[in-house]
């Protein structure tokens, strides 16, 4: 297994939805002019039959691999593409795009709105997982991929798996859920809340007209704040902080003196360098109101009986549960699809989808051959 | 896997009453030994569930297509006949609600395969008999406090109870090792398999 990666990489834009068609969203609401940030790893094969679609959860972007020129952190799922690793840039044709109505490079609340040559803010449309998947159809339409090898991704990511699955069958071998729902149960909504409360509480907010001056970054690092607890376990949390407090002499009675609140704040701080807090809204709000069995029943959505599935789910993670990940399970069952599913034993609660690569490894990587040897077969 | 090496007995025998290009759900399929023969010889349609999450690793290397579950509940969410065969090779006896799983087996599985060491076994008798100690042979391999084995049956128990619930007994087959018996199995054979349908 070779241990150097994708290399340097450069994000691209690709922008679709001319003034007179549009993007037309499920709200019936519709985008002009839409830019979708992605990156792509590997090369597509003659036959285009070797593309994988990822996609990223809540504060992910395009960047999954490599490094960007200059930088020194490498893309948010780098130990799991490139040469060797599980999705293996010398076999596989990688893509992943930055969500639509996200902050890094995709058409978002903080884009310009062509109407107002403002920011969009609060104008802009209420989208759903499903209009994320549309526009990521359209950029997998541009590459004249047929049929994706699969379509993978955790959490959020996850949410657009199913997605997927519902809207275009037709258009993968295989899906590849991990760590996700077919819908949020009340505390998957009431932590999203709690965050959106937090952004909004905060009165640099301003109805979300912020962005010709200060952003409400107190807020959003709050939100975050709340996301990374929810992410780890209570034995994750124990292992990295015990109850360990930091050297440094108080200055103030309530002074973030333990080294768990040190490591919130730095990742509240981190975060809201890179995250714009009306996107958190607009994404948050499309998890909530994600259900992948709202028109019909999920099995029934699973009528492709060429499809296979992989269902990934971690033991400690309980922002979204095992139980979640064997409703997919069961709904496969029902439907006859032929599936594979593992709770790996993990500590490290939700956060276990990036961090617990060896067993991801493992799974995915056996699992794509199997999906590409069964096409040789037929 | 290679062509030379030996196939286990009652997986060879299970080979047998499957037919080619059907569907296969292997409960308990542990390494997934006996699903990935069946999917190379027969083209089966294979799915297993098994509650091991390191053979959940095993399987999937063999490309196969696998649950990570308890397979005494894993049955209900399955649609009737969803399946050609249903093989409770060697973890029937290990069930918690054997009925339970054996039925809903029935309703899933055109036909069933059931596998299990068989307790009436001429040397399970004479340890029992002459030595005063619970069995330990060769398909019985474990001790009385690590076991688990939840079921102890003879190859006479399940066919007096598969007249008793009118489950149609398709096929016998009698085994003590690599080698088929064919007379006084229920004292010969240390395992019995057989193909069943309701």
């Amino acid at each position: 297994m070779t241990k150097t990666g994708v290399g340097i990489v450069e994000t691209k834009y690709f922008t679709f939805a001319n003034q007179q068609e549009g993007f037309i969203l499920e709200s019936k609401e519709k985008l002009v002019s839409v830019t979708l940030a992605y990156e792509t790893y590997g090369a597509l094969n003659k036959e285009k039959s070797n593309a994988i679609l990822i996609l990223h959860a809540l504060s992910g972007d395009a960047h999954a691999a490599g490094f960007h020129k200059g930088e020194e952190k490498p893309g948010w799922w780098d130990n799991m593409i490139g040469p060797g690793r599980a999705f293996d840039t010398e076999k596989y044709f990688v893509i992943c795009s930055n969500v639509l109505s996200g902050c890094r490079g995709s058409t978002g609340p903080s884009s310009i709105n062509p109407k107002t040559n403002k920011p969009y803010a609060l104008d802009f449309p209420v989208i759903s997982i499903g209009d994320m998947v549309v526009a990521q159809k359209t950029l997998i339409d541009s590459f004249g991929i047929d049929k994706l090898l699969t379509v993978v991704g955790g959490s959020m990511g996850g949410m657009q798996v199913l997605s997927w699955l519902i809207k275009y069958p037709e258009r993968i071998r295989s899906a590849i859920p991990i760590a996700t729902a077919l819908r949020h149960s009340p505390q998957q909504i009431a932590f999203d809340e709690v965050g959106r409360q937090a952004i909004m509480a905060d009165p640099d907010w301003h109805s979300g007209n912020y962005y010709e001056g200060n952003p409400p970054d107190k807020g959003l690092a709050v939100a975050r704040m709340i996301g990374h607890i929810t992410y780890m376990s209570d034995i994750s949390m124990t292992e990295k902080f015990g109850r360990q407090k930091k050297n440094n002499i108080q200055p103030f009675k309530f002074t973030a003196d333990f080294e768990v609140e040190g490591y919130l704040h730095y990742r509240g701080d981190n975060f809201v360098k890179r995250f714009d807090a009306n996107s958190y809204l607009y994404i948050t709000k499309a998890m909530d109101n994600f259900d992948a069995s709202a028109a019909k029943p999920f099995h029934e959505v699973l009528s492709e009986k060429s499809l296979k599935a992989l269902v990934i789910a971690f033991k400690s993670d309980w922002l979204y549960p095992a139980y979640q990940s064997k409703e997919i399970v069961k709904a496969c069952k029902y439907a006859g699809l032929q599936a594979s599913y593992c709770e790996v034993d993990s500590t490290y609660g939700h956060d276990a989808f990036l961090l617990e690569t060896e067993e991801e490894t493992h799974l995915i990587s056996h699992f794509l051959k199997s999906i590409l040897q069964k096409r040789g077969k037929t | 896997m290679k062509e030379k090496e030996i196939i286990k007995a009652d997986h060879k025998a299970i080979l047998d009453m499957v037919e080619a290009n059907s569907s296969v759900l292997d409960l308990g399929c542990g390494d997934g030994d006996l699903l990935e023969l069946l999917t190379m010889k027969k083209n089966v349609r294979g799915q297993g569930i098994e509650i091991d999450e390191q053979a959940i690793y095993r399987c999937v290397a063999k490309g196969l297509s696998v649950l990570h579950g308890d397979i005494d509940t894993g049955l209900s969410e399955y649609k009737d006949k969803a399946f050609d065969y249903i093989i409770l090779n060697q973890s029937f006896q290990q069930l918690k609600h054997v009925e339970t799983v054996l039925f809903d087996a029935l309703r899933v599985g055109k036909k069933v395969i059931v596998g299990f060491p068989n307790f009436a076994y001429f040397r399970a008798r004479l340890r029992l008999f002459f030595r005063g100690r619970v069995p330990v042979t060769a398909s019985l391999p474990y001790t009385w406090y690590e076991t688990p084995n939840l079921h102890f049956l003879s190859t006479l128990d399940f066919l007096d109870y598969c007249r008793q619930k009118s489950i149609k007994v398709e096929r016998k087959v009698y085994l003590s090792g690599q080698n088929r018996i064919w007379i006084l199995q229920n004292f010969f054979a240390n395992t019995g398999i057989f193909l069943i349908s309701k």
